[in-house]
């Protein structure tokens, strides 16, 4: 006689919600704690290489979001394009990473940030200079696994990723 | 002046009746009025607290945690918030019965407190039918939660509205019936000598009762698994989908209030009210209902929401019949065994509550089909 048809079903699964009272809740709060995130995240901030970009503008013709905008003067010194204007609204990214995936010359990356809310819209547009990488802004393993492989090893279990903000 | 006053009288309602009504009545009804207000809003914040957040752990998340520590001010902050809305009301909608709508279910669930013990005699009214009263008043609250669906002139609101009375209609039965029970056996239908009479808590003596008495009294105020009359996924927000403002806070605190006086009148019927060793007894009773409200919560985490064919179904095919069942048996008992000691009813009524269960499981089908519970 099987008795999983009488009522043990809801014994079953009140055992299961009473016993989640005494279990670690499976979430990070927030503005206190953040979660250390993949290091093959696609954040919300191009990271761009001036040396190594040569103002093709791939990247620029592969965002479905048109948000890249890029301006180049012909140098007819060295032969070769010069970037006049390289500018990202992020407002506008969908973190999808297609111009880092179409870069020829490995010179554009995804960063970690996500925190990047603002009061004005014009504030999320990020040109030139605010978009080279910097020890604050490190670039993302996502598409470039020479990247991913000199970053720590790291779990993704929601107890190890948790972290407490440091203020 | 008026604090000795009080004390005074407060001392001789302890009785089962009060000695002298024409004389201390006024401040009997004037100091327990006051008390049973700020218990319910009390103990309507402190379930509102104890349910949102014993439901956020119990599925694995925190809970509100914001507000005061371990967000405890969250029902404050909720009420604050809901009084200062904007109050909007349909165009269409039948501006009276709209308005009147939450009085209506507002009011008999705060009567229903009237009739509740908190001690020894300490009620605002000890009527000889009490628990006659309860049942005639819990049901009016179904006319606001139907003028509120009709009124609101939304086909959402009407739906919920009419899910509910015919919830209500059917689990009305074996709540009676699973009362009987224990009017029964403690020989009396005021509340005070229900508590009275029970020397070991009812719901060993009627376990099938209480189950009974729990499922309907689930039913009947329209919590999960039950709550088909504002099932989100379904109907929006169900007969208060139209309200805002203050007139929802006010079916907000019914939906609590109710809870809250079902859990007391388990906790008179079958937890034995005030009785309790060491602690006083209005402590007592607090905590017995704060436990029954938490079981209420538990279910509601735990089971998710039934098809209205098979509440329907639960209440005409499986409540009733077994509720019939056990008041027959409830009845032979006590005809057949006046005398008896109540420890062998309760190895007899157990051991029938649990073949009873067994068995209309067993049979107990729904129009698809069995349900396996």
């Amino acid at each position: 006689m099987k008795f999983e048809h009488y009522g043990i079903g809801i014994l079953k699964g009140l055992s299961v919600t009473i016993l989640h009272l005494f279990r670690r809740p499976a979430v990070a709060q927030f503005p206190e704690y953040f979660l250390n995130v993949s290091r093959r995240t696609r954040g919300n901030e191009l990271i761009w290489n001036r040396e190594k970009c040569t103002g093709c503008a791939t990247c620029a013709k592969s965002c479905p979001q048109g948000a890249i905008e890029i301006v180049t003067a012909t140098n007819t010194v060295d032969n070769k394009y010069e970037v006049e204007k390289y500018q990202v609204d992020t407002g506008y990214c969908i973190q999808c990473g297609l111009c880092v995936e179409a870069c020829p010359y490995d010179a554009l990356f995804l960063g970690y940030s996500y925190e990047r809310a603002k009061y004005r819209r014009n504030d999320l547009v990020q040109s030139d200079d605010a978009l080279l990488e910097s020890p604050a802004r490190p670039a993302s393993g996502y598409f470039h696994p020479e990247i991913a492989e000199k970053l720590p090893r790291q779990t993704l279990l929601i107890e190890k990723v948790a972290e407490k903000r440091k203020k | 002046m008026i604090i000795t006053e009080v004390a005074a009288q407060a001392t001789p309602a302890m009785q089962v009746t009060p000695a002298d009504w024409p004389g201390g009545y006024w401040w009997h009804w004037l100091f327990f009025s006051v008390v049973l207000i700020v218990f319910m809003l009390g103990m309507v914040m402190g379930a509102i607290y104890i349910e949102r957040r014993g439901m956020g752990k119990m599925q694995w998340r925190r809970g509100p945690n914001r507000t005061g520590p371990f967000g405890v001010l969250q029902p404050v902050a909720d009420a604050l918030k809901v009084l200062i809305k904007e109050n909007i009301v349909p165009g269409v909608a039948d501006k009276v019965v709209h308005w009147l709508a939450p009085v209506i279910a507002f009011v008999p669930v705060a009567m229903i407190f009237a009739v509740i013990p908190f001690q020894n005699g300490a009620l605002l009214a000890d009527l000889n039918v009490g628990i006659l009263y309860i049942v005639a008043i819990s049901s009016i609250a179904t006319v606001g939660v139907f003028m509120a669906g009709w009124g609101s002139s939304n086909k959402y609101s009407l739906l919920g509205a009419m899910r509910n009375v015919a919830a209500v209609v059917s689990y009305e039965i074996p709540l009676v019936l699973a009362i009987i029970g224990v009017v029964m056996f403690a020989g009396s239908l005021s509340m005070n000598q229900i508590v009275a009479e029970q020397e070991i808590p009812y719901i060993l003596v009627q376990p099938m009762g209480f189950l009974l008495f729990f499922t309907a009294a689930c039913a009947e105020i329209n919590r999960s698994p039950f709550d088909l009359t504002e099932a989100d996924s379904e109907l929006t927000a169900g007969f208060h989908t139209e309200y805002s403002g203050m007139k929802f806070a006010l079916f907000y605190l019914v939906e609590y209030a109710e809870a809250i006086a079902m859990s007391a009148i388990i906790t008179t019927l079958f937890l034995s009210g005030w009785k309790g060793p060491w602690l006083p007894p209005w402590l007592w009773f607090i905590i017995k209902v704060l436990i029954v409200f938490f079981v209420m919560v538990w279910t509601r985490t735990t089971l998710p929401r039934v098809r209205i064919d098979q509440l329907m179904a639960l209440a005409w095919k499986f409540l009733f019949p077994l509720a019939l069942i056990n008041l027959f048996i409830t009845a032979i008992e006590i005809i057949v065994w006046p005398d008896a000691s109540q420890w062998i009813f309760v190895i007899i009524n157990i051991a029938i509550a649990a073949v009873l269960v067994l068995l209309w499981s067993k049979r107990f089908k729904t129009g698809w089909g069995r349900i396996e519970v």
